[in-house]
């Protein structure tokens, strides 16, 4: 830690970092190619490098391109053809819950291209939450991230996945994750960018398999002028009872947002709905695409979306109590991103909303 | 407290009100009346300042400051509330965080305030969002209680309320207009718009006006005006125009 800057370090807090550890349970710090740190005092879980873990662990190895595949798209190939793989092994093993989230951190400071390869474990019954955050160096101009993320969540177990960027304008970042969900299992995906960057481009997806799994994608975006944010996120149910939520809040002040989502209900008695909510505040693009696709009678599936400005008699209802036309415009944008995300824990929530914060002061 | 003269107000380049001239004195509370759409809620809206209605002619004057042009919240801040009739609902955000961004008041005192009007549960909630016509009403309520306001408006407080809110809501006017207080000392005016009349049963209205196509066609005695438009409704109150 001593190796960054000041503003490097508020930089990284702005994602998450607790440099202190406090309120994390475990820690793992990458900058550009190179582990810095991987501490992990939870019982239970582990925290390893990628590398260490392959060799720790022989079944670590049926994991790895087991969700994603190697050759889905270009981003893939290039981190499956690297001889030096990077990134961090989260294993929770069986009946391990911690309540206090894990933090994985990614720093982008010198190198031209930063590529990860993450897996996520959580075993039967156990209960993990991670943070990860991802940033670039003020100094750094112009650099690719390219993230691969596999997530499996064993019978009974809960993964809460909360995802901060802060880059710079000329970051372009291609985050490829894919996630599977076992029998009553949970998957909570969150993810928040408020912050400028070049481009962002995803669309993970869980498949859930096991009955009653349950997936939840919330995200939280504001595109400045010069972004694209190509977001999607997408769920398969393929096990009966099985539901998903697919939730995005977008605000562009200029910048371009494309929100994707899709559900394939290919199982009975299944549920899924996307909902979209999206405000311009100055003149960009939102664009919506919400998908929904059933195969059978069984399936339920439905979706809302909605791109608009802040309605004028909200604001004049503010006023008409006292609020002057900024601070009337500025608590409606803040109820706009408040998605309350059930069952997360208080400092996770607190992060979120420190992170709107910063982001509000600056519309 | 409050003079308005001559006030002609437009909506989308239509004169909706001609020559309105009104005045109420500190202490005072007035009832409007009117059939729909001769431009009640639109007096209040022009009193209030709220964009869209255009005031083209005259002047509206509140402490003895000219607030024609003022912008809409610092009205409020000089002491003019509404309670409306249909207010938005605003998701994410809270009754009571709406509450205490505009009130120096502690929590306390607002969790006390919103157990008197039943609405204690309700300031965790989104403001208006699902609320019943009752909650809606119960929440303006709480919102002019903890605002305090020396002039209130209030566009039909009994419509949507079943007869146990009308109750509580009856009660709980009266006393932000200090009808409790003996009528000398009484510094609250109020301007209420009224179809039914029902709220005169809480509260005793010093005067009455009708407003038709836009314009105030008679002042008097509030409970006498609406025995006449009961009776022989709005049609007496064209025939017999005295301003």
């Amino acid at each position: 830690m001593e190796h960054l800057s000041e503003e490097d370090k508020k930089r990284l807090a702005l994602t998450g970092l607790e440099v202190g550890m406090q309120n994390r349970c475990g820690s793992f710090f990458q900058i550009d190619q190179k582990v810095i740190q991987t501490t992990c005092g939870a019982e239970g879980i582990e925290m390893l490098p990628i590398k260490t873990a392959l060799e720790k662990y022989d079944w670590v190895k049926d994991y790895y391109w087991n969700a994603v595949q190697k050759d889905k798209d270009k981003y893939t190939q290039y981190v499956a053809k690297q001889e030096n793989p990077q990134g961090l092994v989260v294993i929770a093993h069986e009946g391990a819950k911690v309540e206090m989230p894990l933090q994985a951190c990614l720093f982008l400071r010198e190198e031209p291209v930063q590529h990860v390869h993450n897996i996520f474990i959580a075993r039967e019954g156990s209960e993990i939450h991670i943070i990860s955050g991802c940033a670039s160096s003020w100094q750094k101009e112009h650099g690719s991230h390219i993230g691969v993320t596999e997530i499996y969540v064993g019978k009974g177990a809960k993964v809460t996945s909360t995802m901060i960027h802060n880059w710079n304008p000329g970051i372009s970042v291609f985050p490829r994750s894919a996630t599977v969900v076992e029998e009553d299992g949970t998957f909570l995906s969150n993810y928040i960018c408020m912050q400028p960057v070049n481009q962002v481009n995803m669309y993970p997806t869980a498949r859930l398999v096991g009955k009653n799994a349950v997936a939840r994608f919330s995200s939280i975006v504001v595109a400045t002028p010069g972004s694209v944010l190509d977001l999607g996120s997408r769920t398969i149910l393929a096990a009966e009872h099985t539901s998903t939520e697919l939730i995005t809040r977008a605000i562009t002040t200029g910048g371009k947002v494309i929100s994707r989502g899709h559900i394939l209900g290919e199982k009975d008695n299944t549920r899924g709905h996307i909902e979209c909510k999206g405000l311009i505040l100055k003149d960009g693009i939102i664009h919506a695409i919400p998908e929904i696709e059933g195969t059978l009678t069984g399936t339920e599936l439905s979706h809302e979306a909605a791109v608009g400005k802040i309605a004028r008699h909200e604001i004049e209802y503010l006023m008409a109590r006292g609020l002057s036309e900024e601070e009337a415009t500025a608590t409606i944008i803040r109820g706009f991103l408040d998605v309350k995300i059930s069952g997360l824990p208080a400092v996770l929530q607190a992060q979120i909303d420190a992170a709107i914060d910063k982001a509000e002061s600056g519309f | 407290m409050l003079d308005i003269s001559d006030l002609h107000v437009s909506v989308d380049s239509t004169e909706v009100l001609h020559d309105i001239n009104l005045h109420i004195g500190q202490g005072e509370t007035h009832v409007l009346m009117g059939p729909n759409g001769s431009g009640k809620s639109t007096l209040l809206k022009a009193i209030m300042g709220f964009g869209g209605y255009t005031i083209t002619a005259g002047s509206i004057v509140f402490k003895g400051k000219d607030i024609t042009r003022m912008p809409i919240h610092e009205r409020a801040h000089l002491g003019i509330g509404m309670m409306f009739q249909h207010p938005p609902a605003i998701s994410g955000l809270k009754l009571g965080k709406l509450l205490s961004a505009t009130s120096p008041m502690g929590e306390g005192a607002i969790e006390a305030l919103a157990q008197s009007v039943n609405m204690e549960h309700f300031l965790t909630r989104d403001i208006n969002v699902g609320f019943s016509g009752g909650e809606i009403k119960r929440s303006e309520v709480l919102q002019l209680k903890v605002q305090q306001p020396d002039f209130i408006m209030l566009d039909e407080p009994e419509s949507g309320v079943d007869l146990e809110n009308m109750n509580l809501m009856g009660k709980e006017i009266a006393s932000l207009l200090e009808k409790d207080i003996h009528i000398v000392n009484r510094r609250r005016s109020g301007l209420i718009i009224t179809h039914t009349g029902y709220i005169l049963d809480y509260l005793e209205a010093d005067q009455g006006h009708v407003l038709i196509d836009g314009q105030i066609r008679c002042h008097g005695n509030p409970r006498e005006i609406l025995r006449v438009v009961k009776e022989k409704g709005y049609g007496e109150c064209l025939r017999c125009k005295q301003i």
